[in-house]
């Protein structure tokens, strides 16, 4: 059961990389490498809130809040200090977890709703901070000027296909992370607090500490995707760490499926993609995203990827009724 | 290892739920704790298990005070229990739910560096499936087991922690006459190869009498008596408060 699943997950985290890294020898589309610059953004984000939404139970409303931080953190040390880009990008991830110790403490021991409506508050707080403080941020007009030094192992980021490279490896690398850390022995007892918190606290777990872990860990994942995000748009943006992207993260996750994990990465893709399409035919595009999401939660009930793995299973098992012994695996 | 409380007192705002209760659990006992509805019975092992801390009185384990520590501090100084409502990990199966108790129990909870479940996790989460019989149903869902085997699901959780002390708040709740039994049985046979002590609250009065070493009575959150089945049944303070209204029930 474990060995297997590791090597499996390996293999499919390397045939999905040779195959986004063989695209641009075949098919020569700016617009499709943009597209999944900004999915490997979006979908580190995701998958990070998801460890916390689908993985403990614990409904963020204020994730993009490091999102936010890891774009903002991550241009101005590039463009106010020497650092190099890995440098500048791993400092970002330590800020990250540091921010994510700082608001988890504070949030963490909170209930459901209120858990929710701190952490949203936070971002708020957060964002008010950079849009007030102009001459570090520069306010609301963002932090212009570009990243300089954009080259990481010889990789030219001012090259759209390095970026794209760069992107895809990094998308996959951390999805395969944050993969490991839900089918490690941490990632069970979040799943155990998620099912039945006080009987988790019964088996002797001590429930802050796996709930805070969650929190840094997701925290540092949704930073590493503000550094890609910020290496997209050359700089960072208020919207960026304002409170619709992260409803844009948890309308990723409801789309995708919360107990897939592909599921935040697929509602990611779904995401942007019907975005831009919907934004070619009209300016109304809040509200045909709104009837999507209303649909597939009203309708389906629960994300795309959960649906199709719940119709696969069936197919796999067609008389397999759930009481079955060994049908789980 | 034996449990002992001593001027055990818990008040709710202005209700009294447990008054200056002072027991003694001795090891390897086997007790059963009956009362009316309200007397305080849950509230009592809420108290020795961490959940609720007492406004005075103690808990001392084999001497050692372990009042007011937290839940997981008193389970792991070895005092398990079991819920009235099972109280499972729905979305995991049988194995899963005794792999994560042991996970727990061996400290490899907070784990990252490897996969779940840790090495041997399997083995002896299956030994414990085993030890309740639970072990041909270990891959399904525990939200699809019946009642009765979530109940012992429960019971299972808490033997993963391998507990001195278990407490059983009512094992036979919600059950027909003849799984009662069984599971009565099943609890029998489990104090006496684990050599556990076991306090057990329950409402039907046969099994009480005919498996109890000691009863214990709960009444308006104080301990109206104690004694054997023989005791007990002739007590007239006991008859008047409980056993009376319970023959007319039945």
């Amino acid at each position: 059961m474990t060995a297997g699943t590791a090597l499996r997950d390996l293999a499919v985290a390397a045939i999905a990389l040779i195959v986004l890294i063989a695209v641009p020898f075949f098919v020569h589309s700016p617009a499709f490498l943009d597209f999944i610059i900004r999915v490997a953004a979006m979908a580190l984000f995701a998958t990070s809130l998801n460890l916390l939404v689908g993985g403990t139970g614990l409904v963020s409303f204020g994730h993009g809040m490091f999102y936010g931080l890891g774009a903002y953190a991550f241009a101005l040390l590039m463009q106010r200090t020497e650092l190099s880009l890995a440098a500048a990008a791993a400092a970002t991830l330590v800020i990250g977890a540091v921010a994510g110790l700082a608001v988890g403490a504070v949030c963490i021991r909170l209930r459901a709703i209120y858990f929710a409506f701190v952490t949203l508050a936070m971002q708020m707080l957060f964002y008010s901070i950079i849009i007030t403080w102009q001459s570090l941020t520069g306010g609301d007009q963002g932090l212009q000027g570009g990243i300089p030094r954009r080259v990481l192992f010889g990789f030219d980021l001012n090259s759209q296909l390095h970026l794209y490279v760069l992107s895809s490896v990094v998308m996959v690398l951390g999805l395969l992370v944050l993969r490991h850390v839900s089918a490690s022995p941490l990632g069970a007892t979040l799943r155990m607090i998620r099912d039945n918190e006080p009987r988790t606290a019964f088996l002797g777990i001590t429930i802050w500490r796996a709930k805070l872990t969650a929190f840094v860990i997701a925290a540092v994942f949704a930073s590493l995707g503000g550094i890609l995000a910020a290496l997209f748009v050359s700089g960072a943006y208020p919207e960026l760490a304002n409170w619709p992207i992260s409803g844009q993260a948890i309308f990723a996750v409801m789309l995708g499926g919360i107990s897939t994990f592909l599921g935040p990465l697929a509602g990611a893709a779904i995401l942007l993609a019907l975005g831009d399409a919907v934004t070619r035919v009209t300016e109304y595009t809040g509200l045909v995203l709104g009837l999507v999401i209303l649909f597939v939660t009203l309708g389906l009930r629960r994300g795309v990827l959960d649906v199709l793995m719940e119709a696969l299973r069936r197919r796999r098992a067609p008389l397999a009724r759930p009481a079955t012994p060994k049908a789980a695996e | 290892m034996s449990l002992q409380v001593e001027h055990l007192t818990k008040r709710f705002g202005g209700l009294a739920a447990i008054t200056d209760v002072t027991l003694d659990f001795p090891t390897g006992s086997l007790t059963a704790i009956i009362g009316p509805n309200g007397a305080g019975k849950s509230t009592f092992f809420n108290l020795i298990s961490g959940a609720f801390r007492p406004d005075s009185g103690r808990v001392l384990l084999d001497g050692e005070d372990v009042t007011g520590h937290s839940r997981g501090d008193i389970v792991r100084h070895g005092i398990g229990r079991a819920f009235q409502v099972a109280s499972i990990f729905p979305t995991m199966t049988v194995a899963e739910n005794l792999m994560v108790a042991v996970a727990a129990h061996r400290g490899q909870w907070a784990g990252l560096g490897r996969r779940f479940p840790p090495a041997g996790a399997r083995a002896r989460a299956m030994e414990v499936a085993e030890l309740v019989g639970l072990a041909d149903v270990a891959d399904t869902l525990s939200a699809h087991l019946s009642h009765g085997d979530q109940k012992l699901l429960d019971i299972a959780l808490a033997l993963a922690l391998e507990p001195t002390v278990l407490l059983l708040d009512e094992p036979t709740a919600g059950m027909g006459p003849e799984e009662r039994w069984q599971m009565i049985e099943r609890v029998q046979r489990l104090w006496e190869r684990q050599k556990l002590t076991l306090v057990f609250i329950e409402h039907d009065m046969d099994i009480v009498f005919r498996v109890a070493q000691t009863i214990r009575v709960l009444c308006y959150g104080r301990v109206l008596a104690e004694g054997d089945a023989e005791a007990i049944r002739t007590n007239q303070a006991v008859i008047d408060a409980y056993l009376g209204t319970e023959q007319h029930a039945a």
